[in-house]
C-alpha cells in the first residue's frame, strides 16, 4: 500500500505527516510506504498511491483524486492518525 | 524521486540542538497579526544566522498563497517557504506569543507557538524537525515550553528531551532500517 503525505512545499508539514502515520501504521500492524509530496507534483502522484493524508483545506485545494484522502486537523497527534488511518484502511 | 531515497535520509540532517540556537527562540512576544507573527519566527531565523530578510517574506508569501494550513496542530503554527538563496543554512526558530493570534485555521487557532523552518533541500531537517514534534506532541512537554520564562530554558528542554531519545533509543536507526526493508 502506497500512502502520499501532501502538504504546500513538501518538506514542513509532510514531513510530520509522514512521520505521524509512520508510528500510527506500525501501531496498527499495516504495511505502507509513506511519500511526500507537494500541492504542485500530488495530482501525478495520486495516480499511483492509495491513499492521500493532507489538511482539510489542502484537500479542498487538490480537489477530486483517485485514491481516497484523509484529511488530519492536528498533525501531531497520533490517536488522530490512528483513528483515522484505521477507518480508513483498517 | 526524491521519494526513493527518503527512507535512508529520513534519520539524517543534524539534531534539533544543532538546528535550534538559543538566539533563534523568542518568548513572549506580541504581534498584531499573523503576518507579524510569521515575521518574529522569520526574524528569529535571520538572528541565528539561518537565514536573510528575504526569506521571512517568502514564509508570509507562502500562508498568502496557500492558506492556513501551516498550523499543524491547536496552537502551533510551522512557518516556512521552500528552499531559496535567501536560506544560508537549514534553521529552525521558536516564537511563543504572550496573546494567542489567530491565523484563519478552522481549528487549530488561535496560535501560540510559531515555528520557523529554513530547509536548503527536502531532507536535511528532518531528524530535527521529527524530535521537535514528537516533543510537541507530549502536552506537558508542549506547555513547558509555551510556559518557559527565558530562551536557555526552552534549550535544556530540548537538550534533555533529545538526549533522553538517544539513550532510550540506541539501534533506533537500525530498528528503522530493517523496517524499510521488509515494506
Amino acid at each position: 500500500m502506497k500512502i502520499l503525505a501532501v502538504c504546500g512545499m513538501g518538506l514542513g508539514t509532510s514531513l510530520i505527516l509522514r512521520m505521524n502515520a509512520e508510528k500510527a501504521l506500525k501501531q496498527l500492524g499495516i504495511e505502507a510506504d509513506v511519500e511526500v509530496s507537494d500541492m504542485g507534483s500530488a495530482r501525478a502522484l495520486a495516480a499511483t498511491a492509495d491513499l492521500i493524508l493532507t489538511s482539510e483545506e489542502l484537500a479542498e485545494q487538490l480537489g477530486p483524486v483517485k485514491p481516497k484522502v484523509v484529511t488530519i486537523s492536528n498533525f501531531i497527534d497520533l490517536n488522530e492518525m490512528v483513528t483515522k488511518l484505521k477507518a480508513a484502511i483498517g | 524521486m526524491s521519494e526513493a531515497t527518503a527512507a535512508d535520509a529520513r534519520r539524517g540532517g543534524p539534531r534539533l540542538t544543532q538546528l535550534l540556537p538559543i538566539d533563534a527562540i523568542r518568548l513572549g512576544e506580541t504581534a498584531a497579526d499573523w503576518r507579524a507573527a510569521v515575521r518574529l519566527a522569520g526574524d528569529a531565523l535571520v538572528a541565528s544566522g539561518a537565514t536573510t530578510p528575504a526569506y521571512t517574506d517568502e514564509m508570509v508569501a507562502t500562508v498568502e498563497q496557500l492558506g492556513p494550513y501551516i498550523v499543524i496542530a491547536p496552537g502551533i503554527a510551522l512557518a516556512h517557504s521552500r528552499p531559496s538563496p535567501a536560506v544560508l543554512r537549514a534553521g529552525i526558530s521558536l516564537v511563543t506569543l504572550l496573546e494567542p493570534v489567530a491565523f484563519g485555521h478552522r481549528e487549530n487557532d488561535p496560535v501560540r507557538l510559531v515555528i520557523g523552518l529554513a530547509a536548503v533541500d527536502e531532507e536535511g531537517h528532518i531528524t530535527a524537525l521529527s524530535t521537535l514534534a514528537e516533543f510537541l506532541s507530549d502536552e506537558k512537554r508542549r506547555e513547558g515550553l509555551i510556559g518557559a520564562a527565558a530562551a536557555g530554558e526552552v534549550v535544556q528542554m530540548v537538550r534533555a528531551y533529545e538526549e533522553g531519545l538517544a539513550a532510550d533509543t540506541p539501534s533506533a536507526d537500525a530498528t528503522d532500517r530493517s523496517k524499510g526493508e521488509t515494506s
